[in-house]
């Protein structure tokens, strides 16, 4: 192999590297650092006044109701959001990918719009049809003799609401892959099935179900990761409250770092995220791997 | 073959040299362009109140952002924080003694002493007094606001009662009779649950404070912010008020013309948003009074608040700055100011002139605004009052009782004073 | 028979419930963003504006400088997807066909670092910014996320399937890596890159959190924040917003129909076991 190869891969990968080590890789070590002081508005004013408290933080984290009131709603979202959001994206698959569908491109198309819209333009529209008084829910519910629901001001409704809206956004993507994984299950499995009579239900049990699983796996995995980043929702929809009930770890992180300027604590805040969300990844991994399906 | 390597890295340096070139903030040229930062409808109104001073100084250019007002305090200490503070900027002025703290703006005496438009003495004292950190002026007020009541004088009438009220006792006793002849659906007052503003206009009717020591702990355990706080409550456990937050409402001036509320604590932006939404049937319906008095004698306190102009420090044209401010605070420009915003102006001088004096809906604000009280002057202020609303809510709904409430409120504000304490006994703050 | 054509009615009776409940929003905004001030808040809530104006849109690009965060918009996507389509090209190809050491020792560090979600590099990211004095500017949203682990992801696998043969060709004809790159690889990599630049110009166009800590005055709000923070003021206006929502939403959904084939492959790489 000529020199000039091994210096040009160098050389291909430099650039994407640079970025990625300056504004990603670098962080995310300052960031562990960071949670080891008492970085504040008063740190920024001057270095100063900056403390190393050690492991304080997280300590405090671990001490703040807030936090596990936060970590209880996030966990509320994931826990219910994604098994439904990946049984809506299933459910849509199957009858997109049915033969008896028609005009299947328009309907491919027309579940996964919501995938592609802006989040904070489509929280605001939520935001009005879930509206109390005004709101079209609630006056399509009246006609069917339902009391009007506080949707988005009942500490008992707001995360429901956010949930449905992010089964709304979210549903077409893990549809998109679903229907990838049930476009590559060979027909002749059908065919044989069907010419020993099992009936349609059985074929979705025995063979569609069972060969998705990998399907299922990775889509789960990923929808749940992305839902343990709620964050812009409820800023737009519900500022967190009513009563805190649709505040995030990733909302009470912003709140921390990005209004009040605990920049340490916010680390912190982040880090114990993170830990959760790989527990729950291992979690998951786990219970597909007895599955086989990892 | 050996020539590639320098030929990418340059190509790639050059594409990042030409991105940062492109995006970097454009160097200021031979007219000295001032930075300045407004909020909301204070912001599209400073874009056409600077025009008249870039006339009068054609050396000198304005150029104006707007910061959204539910983001604004966040923004500024961004801003701070990231080193690109404006020049000049309006300022809630409850936040300048943190912003003091963080020497991020300039006293102003030595530029006061000398001019002959920003005159101390025809400012509202409370509101002065405001922008006044340990014994410095940090803020010239733009515009003045204290809560009050915005009240439906029909529903008051229709419920047997021809004036506002005039104490506590006597304002729930009103709620009590409007709730009782409401519609389903209707409520006897709006009091959003995330708005601190109203639990400390109440406790700031009532002598102390709610903290102590040199704003060094929590106060809330005191028998006077638990007064304020059982009557804050009252407001929820009684049904007078709905338990909701601010985001919920599609429009404050639309659900108040229908009359879902009779009372609404507010501010005197609140004038104008009435005057345009609510349709004309009900103009003659509503009008603003004083805040009840614990004991009485309304109107005798409440939230000196409204917004100042500082210079930041980092600005490179104090001197040009001080000139808009002064610019700014011409009785002239003050009323151009009042024209296009509604907003109360800060100087006795404009309330004596004629379309301030003949507004009925500002009398009110005007009696409160001579014994408005500023807040606690500190750092941690806004964060604090967020805990304690926080904290409020929760009883309101039911999950506290008053002295859980306040135990707790105390408990997270000694918390967040943590750091000042340190920072006092270090001799690193006055 | 019979039971056949049920089955048909009921599934395709079914999709066209689930594809109206899904556009619905969509619709709706499209139509209140159309309706004079003040007519949506009524009881019952109207469908059709009954007098369709234009006023929101002329209100919004007037007095609300949506104009200018439209501009930012685009500044920002495409100066991201730009720089990003550079930066990840390069790099998924070199990892994917050049040989060089520590190769795999680096791909293998890039992808680990895939399961740091971004917001722990949040807060040191903003003193970093600040010490480069690119806060509330261009550069601190450009600058970040110029280059992404996933897209070089992408890259890479789509590039594996380029011949060796074929570079060696070229190799021998005594071409430069660079000019291999250029003329031999590119054209090759045509797909993926216009996967790679609506996937790129999608998220960049979308991404909410990093634009509203780093920028802070509103020349350079991008729409979504200056829609937050619109959404966020005192009494916001419901036909206003909608219109804002509409401008906001309507540029990346053209894209995307035009571009869908591109999008959906790139989804499905993405999602790929490795």
């Amino acid at each position: 192999m000529r020199p000039g190869r091994r210096i040009a891969g160098w050389v291909f990968i430099a650039p994407a590297l640079i970025v990625i080590g300056v504004f990603f890789l670098l962080p995310v070590l300052l960031a562990v650092g960071l949670s080891l002081t008492d970085f504040d508005i008063y740190a920024l004013a001057s270095l100063r006044n900056l403390q190393f408290v050690g492991l304080d933080n997280y300590l405090a984290v671990l001490r703040m109701g807030l936090f596990w009131r936060a970590l209880g709603n996030t966990l509320y979202f994931v826990v219910v959001g994604v098994p439904l959001s990946i049984g809506a994206a299933l459910g849509a698959a199957l009858l997109v990918h049915s033969r008896l569908a028609r005009c299947r491109g328009f309907f491919r198309v027309a579940l996964f719009t919501p995938v592609v819209t802006n989040l904070i333009a489509v929280a605001v529209i939520w935001k009005y049809l879930f509206q109390t008084r005004y709101g079209i829910v609630n006056f399509v519910l009246g006609r069917f003799g339902v009391h009007p629901v506080d949707w988005l001001g009942d500490p008992h409704m707001a995360m429901p609401t956010i949930i449905l809206f992010a089964l709304w956004k979210n549903f077409g993507y893990a549809m998109i892959i679903v229907l990838a994984g049930l476009q590559a299950i060979p027909d002749e499995l059908y065919e044989a099935a069907r010419l020993d009579g099992a009936s349609a239900w059985r074929q979705l049990r025995h063979i569609t179900l069972p060969l998705l699983g990998p399907t299922l796996m990775t889509v789960g995995l990923l929808t749940m990761v992305g839902y343990f980043q709620l964050f812009a929702e409820p800023y737009v929809m519900t500022e967190g409250g009513p009563l805190q009930s649709t505040l995030s770890v990733l909302y009470l992180m912003y709140n921390q770092g990005f209004d009040w300027w605990n920049l340490g604590l916010a680390s912190a805040i982040a880090f114990v995220l993170f830990v959760f969300t790989l527990a729950a990844t291992g979690l998951l991994v786990r219970a597909g791997r007895r599955k086989g399906w990892v | 073959m050996h020539r590639i390597a320098p030929r990418v890295a340059s190509l790639l340096l050059l594409a990042l040299a030409g991105l940062l070139g492109g995006c970097g903030t454009s160097a200021r040229q031979r007219p000295i362009v001032l930075q300045f930062w407004a909020m909301g409808q204070e912001g599209r109104a400073a874009a056409r109140l600077v025009r008249g001073f870039e006339r009068e100084h054609p050396d000198l250019r304005v150029e104006v952002q707007q910061l959204p007002w539910a983001a604004a305090h966040a923004k500024l200490l961004t801003a701070y924080a990231g080193g690109t503070t404006p020049d000049v900027a309006q300022m809630g002025n409850t936040w300048i003694p943190e912003m003091a703290a963080l020497r991020a703006i300039v006293p102003l005496q030595p530029f006061i002493a000398g001019s002959r438009i920003v005159t101390p003495a025809d400012y509202f004292p409370g509101i002065w007094g405001s922008n006044v950190v340990a014994g410095r002026v940090y803020g010239v007020p733009w515009y003045v606001d204290t809560r009050l009541i915005f009240y439906r004088r029909d529903i008051l009438a229709a419920a047997g009662f021809d004036h506002p009220p005039r104490s506590w006792a006597g304002w729930l006793r009103m709620m009590a009779a409007i709730k009782a002849r409401a519609r389903p659906g209707d409520w006897a007052a709006l009091l959003p649950l995330n708005e601190f503003e109203q639990l400390v206009s109440f406790s700031l009717e009532q002598p102390g404070s709610f903290l102590k020591d040199h704003d060094r702990y929590g106060n809330f355990q005191s028998p006077q912010f638990r007064r304020a706080l059982r009557f804050y409550l009252r407001f929820f456990r009684e049904g007078y008020a709905p338990r909701i937050d601010n985001t919920q409402i599609a429009s404050v001036p639309i659900e108040f013309a229908r009359g879902h509320y009779a009372f609404y604590v507010s501010g005197p932006w609140m004038i104008r948003e009435f005057q345009r939404h609510m349709p004309a049937s009900v103009q003659q319906d509503w009008a603003t009074a004083p805040l009840p008095g614990p004991a009485g004698a309304a109107g005798n306190s409440g939230i000196a608040g409204g917004a100042s102009l500082v210079i930041f420090r980092n600005s490179r044209h104090q001197a040009a700055a001080w000139k808009l401010i002064e610019y700014l605070s011409r009785p002239a420009v003050q009323d151009e100011f009042h024209r296009l915003t509604g907003d109360l102006p800060p100087r006795r001088a404009s309330w004596a002139r004629p379309d301030i004096a003949r507004n009925p809906y500002a009398a009110a604000f005007r009696t409160q605004l001579e014994h408005a009280r500023a807040v606690p002057r500190i750092a941690e202020y806004e964060q604090i009052v967020r805990e304690m609303q926080t904290i409020a809510a929760r009883a309101a709904w039911g999950e506290l009782d008053t002295a859980q409430a306040t135990a707790l409120m105390d408990r997270k504000t000694d918390a967040i004073l943590a750091k000042r304490r340190w920072m006092i006994a270090h001799g690193r703050l006055p | 028979m019979n039971r056949a054509r049920a089955a048909a009615w009921t599934v395709n009776g079914l999709l066209a419930v689930l594809a109206l409940v899904t556009l619905f929003p969509l619709l709706w905004m499209l139509s209140v963003s159309l309706m004079p001030q003040g007519s949506a808040s009524t009881f019952p809530p109207p469908l059709l504006p009954a007098h369709p104006t234009l006023a929101n849109y002329r209100t919004l690009f007037v007095a609300a400088d949506l104009g200018r965060y439209l501009l930012n918009s685009l500044i920002v996507s495409g100066g991201i997807t730009l720089g990003a389509l550079v930066c990840n090209l390069l790099a998924g190809y070199a990892f994917a066909k050049l040989r060089f050491a520590g190769r795999d020792r680096v791909f293998g560090l890039l992808l680990a670092a895939l399961v740091i979600p971004s917001q722990v590099a949040m807060m040191p990211l903003f003193l970093l910014v600040r010490e480069l004095h690119i806060v509330d500017s261009y550069a601190g949203v450009i600058l970040p996320a110029l280059a992404s682990i996933f897209g070089i992801y992408l890259v890479r696998q789509y590039a594996r399937a380029i011949p060796d043969e074929m570079l060696e060709a070229a190799r021998i004809d005594g071409a430069g890596e660079l000019r291999i790159f250029l003329r031999v690889v590119l054209p090759l990599l045509k797909p993926i890159i216009l996967t790679l630049t609506i996937l790129t110009f999608l998220t960049a166009w979308n991404d909410f959190m990093w634009p509203l800590i780093v920028l802070t005055g509103n020349h350079h709000f991008t729409l979504p924040i200056a829609l937050a923070s619109l959404a966020r003021e005192h009494n916001p206006d419901v036909e206003m917003l909608m219109a804002g929502s509409v401008v906001t939403v309507v540029p990346v959904l053209l894209l995307f129909l035009l571009l869908q084939r591109y999008y959906i492959q790139g989804l499905l790489l993405g999602s790929v076991k490795r």
